[in-house]
């Protein structure tokens, strides 16, 4: 059974991304201009728990997992990792022991692996970094094993090609041995698979989610495809311009959401039964930007529901069921009594 | 009802080093007027190849092996390269590209960009054109006004509504998509859709919907033509081919997608790789990743038969 032990803590995170100006505008203007990437956004991860973090693309789901594995440094907010304050840790050497336990799955296997470097070497340099251990015998081991974890079967065959040889399937099988030879109790995946095709696509998710149970590992999933985050995991955050606008049960979330954005997200997806084509309701417009996102509720601009308090107030992120945490005027605490 | 486009025995490969490249090899299936068909497949299936076959823009390494493309009675296979150019491209058969949205010119405005094929083709004014550029914007779901925009100014969403307004500039009978959607986010995705939906049904338009996502195909198609490696295993119906798979790639393929509807169900996947083109595996191309694999499948190439009205299959298991 899932343990409820905290893996992960995420409290009030802040990411703002200054925006360079020339000279002259730079001393002119009183107030620089910020893309709000990240806006005051807590969650945590439970121990052997898969966390999705689901949106479209510029709600800031990346920039928030780079940060957690402190790629990134966040502009205000607390991350623990199991306990530990991540931020307090200044040193690289304090920040590498604890990059032993976390890692990272980035999201396009074109672009993450060293071209010059062998597969073998690709897996093995997590194992050199933090000296695990030393001999090449038990290296060699342990690369294969990890190979293994994700069918590269056999090993000796992938190991000494390099990324160039590979197709997009299996280079993002090697990303993923990378990601796990440490065997870390977290890993953030930043839509592992949304390079690849859907018949290899099904195949990487299950050997995700098989390592994920063995190992037990906390996981914050990353994905903009709202039928995967159902499939992959446990509890989903949606989020909408640098917020967080509604978190909950995945089954809770999908089957009743309660932000209309997270409904008009759930009605934007195809589903593969032409039976049920239901693309007629749609929202209009785009994604505004996140240098001056909207006042009050951020998704008000393309609201169907808006009304006056939305334009003026943001609604807090309330718990409004156990477990179910929604932030809109419609569920606001005035209408608590009607349920 | 003859329709529109019929298209037989296609074979058409790429000339290498190494030896032929079976992209296309022998397929057939039809468009008919108002229909929209999917042409549905894995990256590397001879799907795009297939759409640029059929408007013959290919490298001059290619060559159109076998077959014949007919529209409207005329075949394309025997066109010269002026006629294509002159009558076909454009106001008979037009094309969004894959990544057309990026291909966009960023010096000229939107608004000359769809103007220039009606320039090109109907010889009218550059202002008559740009009028009707504009107009063309509007059915599209997008402001009038925008003509004047250059492509940097306009975000995805409208960059991909702007080319495929270009690509109705001429009046086309059919518009061949290839992953119109795909560098697209979902909401934004679905408002494309929506849009192309209507548009196709107000103009009276046929379509041929390339895409490896079966679920966007399910929501848009009338029909669908798997490709594997090359071939077309399955065509027909949507909603029979959906509700009950007969080849074991397209089973896998469909029970591959994760929904969001329904019962969460557990996802299959097929495992190993589409094969080399170059030299695929005797009898059936699907025998080596295939579950129901029997000897003959090694052996003989299963031939693409109706098993009922408008449902075809190429596999052993529904041999005679």
């Amino acid at each position: 059974m899932v343990k409820d032990e905290v893996a992960v803590e995420v409290q009030n995170l802040v990411k703002h991304f200054e925006i360079k100006l020339g000279f002259f505008k730079t001393i002119s203007t009183k107030q620089m201009p910020v893309v709000h990437a990240v806006d005051n956004v807590s969650f945590n991860i439970k121990k052997g728990e898969i966390f999705g973090l689901v949106g479209e693309s510029g709600c800031g789901k990346t920039t928030t997992g780079r940060v957690l594995v402190r790629l990134i440094e966040p502009t205000d907010g607390k991350i623990f990792f199991q306990g530990v304050d991540l931020l307090s840790l200044t040193t690289e050497h304090e920040l590498r022991k604890l990059r032993r336990k976390m890692q990272i799955i980035f999201q396009d296997p074109y672009e993450s692996l060293n071209p010059r470097m062998s597969i073998f070497d690709i897996i093995a340099e997590p194992i050199r970094i933090q000296k695990v251990v030393k001999k090449d015998v038990e290296v060699h081991e342990r690369v294969a094993q990890a190979m293994e974890d994700l069918d590269l079967i056999p090993p000796e065959e992938f190991m000494y090609r390099f990324p160039h040889e590979l197709s997009g399937g299996q280079r993002q099988r090697v990303a993923i041995a990378r990601a796990f030879v440490l065997r870390p109790e977290f890993l953030v995946a930043d839509e592992p698979v949304s390079m690849l095709d859907a018949s290899i696509r099904s195949e990487v998710l299950k050997l995700l989610l098989d390592l994920q149970k063995r190992l037990h590992t906390a996981f914050l999933y990353i994905t903009h495809d709202i039928a995967i985050a159902r499939h992959m995991c446990d509890r989903i955050a949606v989020m909408y311009l640098g917020k967080i606008v509604e978190k909950g049960l995945t089954d809770d979330v999908i089957q009743k959401p309660l932000h209309p954005y997270t409904r008009a997200l759930i009605a934007a997806v195809p589903v593969p039964d032409p039976t049920a084509r239901r693309i007629e309701i749609v929202i209009k417009g785009e994604v505004p930007s996140a240098i001056n996102p909207p006042p009050g509720c951020r998704f008000h601009t393309r609201c169907p529901n808006a009304t006056e308090i939305c334009r003026k107030k943001e609604p807090p992120l309330l718990e409004i069921e156990k477990n179910r945490y929604v932030a809109c005027h419609l569920y606001g605490s005035s209408k608590d009594t009607k349920s | 009802m003859q329709p529109l486009l019929q298209i037989e025995n296609l074979k058409m490969y790429y000339e290498t080093i190494r030896g032929y490249v079976r992209a296309v090899d022998d397929i057939s299936f039809q468009v008919a007027k108002k229909e929209s068909v999917g042409l549905a497949g894995e990256s590397g299936c001879g799907k795009t190849s297939a759409a640029l076959t059929i408007l013959r823009l290919l490298p001059s390494n290619a060559k159109i092996v076998d077959g014949s493309i007919v529209l409207a009675g005329e075949n394309l296979v025997k066109m010269s390269d002026r006629e294509m150019r002159e009558k076909i491209r454009w106001k008979r058969i037009s094309m969004i590209f894959q990544g057309a949205m990026n291909a966009l010119h960023p010096t000229y405005t939107i608004g000359y960009q769809i103007a220039e094929p009606i320039i090109k083709h109907e010889g009218v004014s550059k202002d008559e054109a740009i009028e009707r550029a504009g107009k063309l914007l509007e059915l599209v779901g997008m402001e009038r006004s925008r003509v004047n925009r250059y492509p940097h100014e306009l975000s995805g969403g409208m960059k991909q509504r702007a080319v495929t307004a270009m690509a109705l500039a001429c009046n086309p009978d059919i518009i061949i998509a290839d992953e119109p959607t795909t560098a697209l986010d979902v909401i934004v995705q679905a408002q494309v859709l929506k849009a192309m939906k209507e548009l196709k049904n107000r103009l009276d338009i046929s379509m041929l919907l390339i895409s490896h996502d079966l679920s966007m195909i399910a929501e848009t198609c009338d029909k669908i033509a798997i490709m594997y490696a090359g071939k077309i295993v399955e065509y027909g119906d949507i909603t029979r081919i959906f509700k009950k798979p007969l080849h074991p790639y397209t089973q896998k393929l469909i029970s591959a997608f994760p929904s969001v509807l329904g019962a969460k169900t557990e996802l299959s996947s097929i495992h190993g790789f589409p094969p080399d083109l170059l030299k695929p595996p005797p009898g059936c191309r699907f025998h080596p990743r295939c579950p129901n694999a029997t000897e003959i499948c090694r052996k003989k190439e299963p031939p693409l038969l109706k098993t009922e009205k408008n449902r075809y299959v190429a596999c052993h298991l529904y041999g005679r």
